[in-house]
């Protein structure tokens, strides 16, 4: 039996350079988290300090003022918002979910796979203004007029590529000794991919659903040519409809100070709920063991 | 013993008393049923994103016939002209990207190691909702509080030392010339790394996490460091989901519109390849001139930038699907 | 998988809601200028509260909003920059104007108070052009004794978009400088010599101007007011140095003849007392309706608001219109018709 004296020499050294390399990364690895964590609270103290103290039931329940008028809320832009990301989210999640079940379960071989594949990561870097005006050729013009419809197609169409993304990427991490011992019970394909594969990944799934809904949330280019926005509130989605990052851009870059406050306001309330979606998410679809 | 076989689609024991209750899956067309979604769910995206990349074609047809491929090597860009050459924006677009990617993908990575391994077990929920939680604010903040608050700090801190330390080396000179008044393609950059962190951090954590703990316990078991086992095992488990992660990230950066419209400064000019010189991307200029755009050869050759833009990602792409079958081939070789 | 109970909650409700939008009131949409959209959507407010009718005004710039309303996916398009005879007779468009306002340099300079900088039109071409760097350069010195300018160099600051408040701009350097008017010209979007830099909107270069030390930009009055920038004064045809103000933009509306058509381009304009970067901004509709109710429910927002909209538009900045040109606008709103042939006009 060794004992510690007679490692000696070049292996301590190498011992050591080891440590060293290790206590090296997992500190520049801590000033990356640092780093990151700085510019989020920065941005995040700054949203609370100009949006917080909009806070009022009024913002809630008013629409948009005019220039310098009294009072006001972002009613119409709230619920346009809310509206139409639940839409974009229920269009376009099934269909990101179900394309990742394709290439990941499905697809691996033959060509509309690997085609799919490659041009949903194209797509992944598209501008969200072309798909904007993708749209406004698609469901604008034909239908002669600005929609909630047309926003809802906007915003599903940039859903659907972060979803595909992560889905295939999650699922594709699934060992496949589970994969497999599913299929040895006898398990039908689609229950082993429902039941066992997409269960395993569930919270990397969500994750990337989440993602999109929060990316969706912040959005004012692809909304700019299909919903337009309205000042009043309306709950037709077949008529222009407003938003909250669209509200936002046309407040916060104008200069009436009224206007200016409750651009901020929109922006807490975005973030806010935003991280309660996801708190709600994570929650609701928690490894209950 | 009685036999008590799970019950499956064929084996149907329906009076022995020790049976397990009987759970019917015998749902023959649910294999089907399935398998059509998937497979028309790939149909529909294809045909989606098939169409937008059409109709980005037949648009862009006139300015392709108009100035051929001499567009991707000319600067000029004269609405009145109706002489375009997509350059400058290109330039912008790939540096500001190239930027955003240097400083996000470590940064993003540290932040994943650390969520991963180094974290205190109460921590690790609140920061990681709190980094996604940054992929949530809206892009225009991003861009205002670029131009009103980290412009004037970026001049202070980091322009204006690096011009003067470096304003007369040979190569880095060129780079860091121009007024350093905190905009243009590096504040772009810096704001765009900012904002694609939360992707491609919360991708790699997601990816670090679903690492079979026993690949990383026997690794742990055989006296490797912290460091070792993340770079040696967990990095080429998770390689492609990783390059995924990344990919997210980078189609953020070179698909962002808001935030570079404010602090790129907007001017369609490349007189110096410098960095803090007011600059364009693909995408500032397509939100900056599409909606006023007349129908005609100023349109198509947006139309002909924004094509660009998809074929600078289709490379990109490209290089990592290449990158990542070389290190599947090492890794093979190596065992 | 589960479902997700809350989601589909919502959109039910979402829905249903939606099944209750019938409405009785009027909904119209216009789309167009930044330029007028404070003193639209403030006329919206106000009419949606006296009627109930819905008048959906949203800024996307001029030239989208002339694109919208040859593609009739609006019912009114707004511009600042209006459209010659011909070009309307041919998309089959009527113009109209609405309220007048005035376009204001802007400027960021140590020590220079707001109004006390006096600049000609000529030396601000120059600047723009580049011929003028720096600030103590004598065209700008020899205008303003005693006021003491920086040896820095300037940075002019000018529209990223189209925009038909560059339109106004560039028609007045054009008007006052030669060589301005050989080497660019003017436009919502021109080929801007490359020594400054660019912003999005009025407030692009609103806040660049705010940011950036020894920089000049322009911008509406509204925006220059509200924002209580730096304005200058600026030397106008009649040789005087006026500043910014709704009675120097009226003085220059004064001398516009519009019985012949309302093409016209307030800038440079004769009276004494006239700001010479001045605009109208107008309305476009189509002449030949295929949505009459429509057409009625605009004009009879616009008829209330050259009623009653003169307060609010002069507490906002702009200049109301004179009373003759309201009523000649009334009786050219006869010519919109619907496919019938009828007038959609109901006075």
């Amino acid at each position: 039996m060794t004992s510690i004296s007679a490692v000696s020499g070049p292996r301590m050294a190498m011992h050591m350079r080891r440590k060293r390399v290790n206590a090296v990364a997992l500190a520049l690895a801590f000033g990356a988290m640092a780093f990151g964590v700085f510019w989020l609270v920065w941005i995040l103290f700054e949203t609370i300090r100009l949006g917080a103290g909009g806070m009022s039931w009024a913002l809630l329940t008013q629409p948009q003022p005019g220039p310098n008028s009294e009072g006001g809320g972002l009613s119409n832009a709230i619920f346009g918002s809310l509206a139409m990301v639940t839409l974009a989210t229920v269009i376009g999640t099934p269909i990101g979910v179900f394309s990742g079940i394709y290439l990941a379960e499905y697809g691996q071989k033959g060509w509309l796979g690997s085609t799919t594949r490659f041009i949903n990561d194209i797509l992944l870097s598209a501008p969200s203004i072309v798909i904007g005006l993708f749209v406004y050729a698609l469901v604008v013009v034909p239908m002669k007029g600005f929609s909630g419809w047309a926003g809802s197609v906007a915003l599903a169409l940039i859903v659907i590529p972060v979803v595909i993304r992560t889905t295939e990427t999650m699922l594709n991490l699934v060992p496949h000794a589970l994969r497999e011992a599913a299929y040895a019970l006898g398990t039908p394909k689609w229950k082993v991919i429902a039941s066992v594969t997409l269960r395993a990944s569930r919270s990397g799934v969500i994750t990337g659903v989440l993602l999109a809904i929060a990316r969706i949330s912040g959005e004012t280019a692809p909304l700019l040519f299909t919903a337009l926005s309205s000042q009043f509130f309306s709950s037709d989605l077949t008529r222009p409809m407003a938003s909250l990052p669209k509200v936002i851009y046309d407040f916060a870059t104008g200069p009436y100070e009224n206007l200016q406050h409750l651009a901020w306001a929109g922006v807490f309330l975005i973030t806010l709920g935003v991280l309660a979606l996801n708190i709600a998410a994570r929650v609701f679809f928690r490894n209950k063991h | 013993m009685a036999a008590t076989f799970p019950a499956d689609q064929t084996l149907r024991k329906a009076k022995d008393s020790g049976s397990p209750p009987k759970r019917r899956l015998n749902a023959p067309w649910g294999d089907a049923l399935f398998s059509f979604l998937a497979h028309s769910a790939a149909w529909l995206t294809l045909a989606i994103l098939a169409g937008i990349i059409g109709s980005l074609l037949v648009g862009a047809a006139p300015a392709i016939k108009e100035f051929g491929l001499g567009f991707l090597w000319h600067s000029e860009w004269d609405p009145v002209q109706d002489h375009y050459g997509g350059l400058a924006m290109i330039y912008g677009t790939v540096a500001t990207s190239f930027i955003a990617l240097l400083i996000a993908v470590p940064v993003s990575f540290g932040i994943a190691l650390f969520l991963t391994e180094m974290s205190p077990a109460w921590l690790k929920r609140p920061l990681g909702v709190a980094i996604e939680l940054l992929a949530a604010v809206p892009s225009i903040v991003y861009g205002m509080w670029g131009l009103m608050v980290f412009g004037p700090i970026l001049a202070t801190w980091v322009q204006q030392p690096l011009q003067s330390a470096f304003g007369n080396a040979p190569v880095l000179g060129t780079l860091f010339s121009g007024p350093p008044v905190g905009m243009g393609i590096l504040c772009a950059g810096i704001i765009l790394a900012i904002m694609i962190i939360p992707f491609i951090a919360a991708v790699m954590r997601d990816v670090f996490e679903v690492t079979p703990p026993m690949l990383k316990e026997s690794a742990y078991g055989l006296g490797a460091t912290t460091w070792e086992v993340v770079y040696k095992v967990v990095l080429p488990f998770t390689k492609t989901g990783v390059v995924g992660g990344v990919m997210l990230g980078l189609g953020r950066a070179l698909g962002e519109t808001m935030a570079v419209t404010f602090v790129i400064g907007n001017q369609s000019q490349l007189s110096q390849l410098s960095l803090f010189q007011a600059a364009n991307s693909i995408t500032s200029v397509l939100a900056n001139e599409f909606a006023e755009a007349g129908d005609g050869l100023h349109r198509a050759a947006l139309m002909y930038l924004a094509l660009v833009l998809f074929v600078i990602t289709f490379i990109v792409l490209s290089f990592a699907k290449v990158l990542l079958m070389r290190l599947k081939r090492a890794e093979g070789a190596r065992a | 998988m589960s479902f997700h109970p809350i989601r589909l909650v919502s959109l039910a409700a979402a829905m249903c809601l939606g099944a209750f939008a019938a409405h009785a009131a009027d909904a119209v949409t216009g789309a167009g200028a930044s330029f007028p959209a404070p003193i639209y959507s403030k006329w919206a407010e106000a009419y949606n509260k006296a009627t109930g009718n819905q008048i959906n005004y949203q800024s996307v710039g001029s030239g989208a909003g002339i694109k919208q309303i040859k593609e009739k996916t609006v019912d009114f398009g707004a511009s600042d920059m209006p459209l010659k005879d011909e070009d309307l007779a041919t998309a089959g468009l009527i113009q109209f104007p609405t309220v007048i306002g005035g376009v204001v340099p802007v400027i960021h300079v140590e020590g220079v108070k707001p109004g006390q900088l006096k600049l000609t039109g000529a030396v601000l071409a120059d600047i723009y052009l580049g011929k003028v760097t720096k600030w103590n350069d004598p065209a700008i010195t020899s205008l303003n004794p005693g006021v003491k300018l920086p040896d820095a160099v300037i940075t002019p600051v000018h529209r990223a978009d189209g925009s038909g408040t560059s339109f106004i701009f560039t028609n007045y350097l054009s008007k006052v400088n030669a060589d301005w008017k050989a080497k660019i010209g003017e436009g919502t979007a021109v080929n801007w010599p490359a020594n400054g830099l660019a912003g999005k909107g009025n407030e692009g270069i609103a806040q660049n101007v705010q940011r950036l030390p020894n920089s000049i930009g322009y911008v509406e009055y509204a925006y220059a007011k509200q924002s209580k920038m730096d304005y200058v004064q600026l030397k106008n045809a009649a040789g005087n140095f006026v500043e910014p103000d709704d009675l120097t933009f009226k003085a220059a509306a004064a001398g516009a003849d519009w019985s012949k058509s309302f093409y016209q381009v307030l800038t440079e304009q004769a009276g004494k007392d006239a700001w010479p970067i001045s605009g109208a901004t107008f309305i476009l509709m189509h002449v030949a309706q295929d949505k009459p109710a429509q057409a009625t429910a605009s004009l009879k927002f616009f008829d209330w608001a050259y009623a009653n909209g003169d307060k609010a538009a002069n507490d906002l900045d702009y200049v109301a219109l004179p009373d003759a040109l309201k009523a000649l606008i009334h009786t050219k709103w006869a010519s919109i018709k619907d496919t019938a042939g009828k007038s959609v006009a109901t006075k």
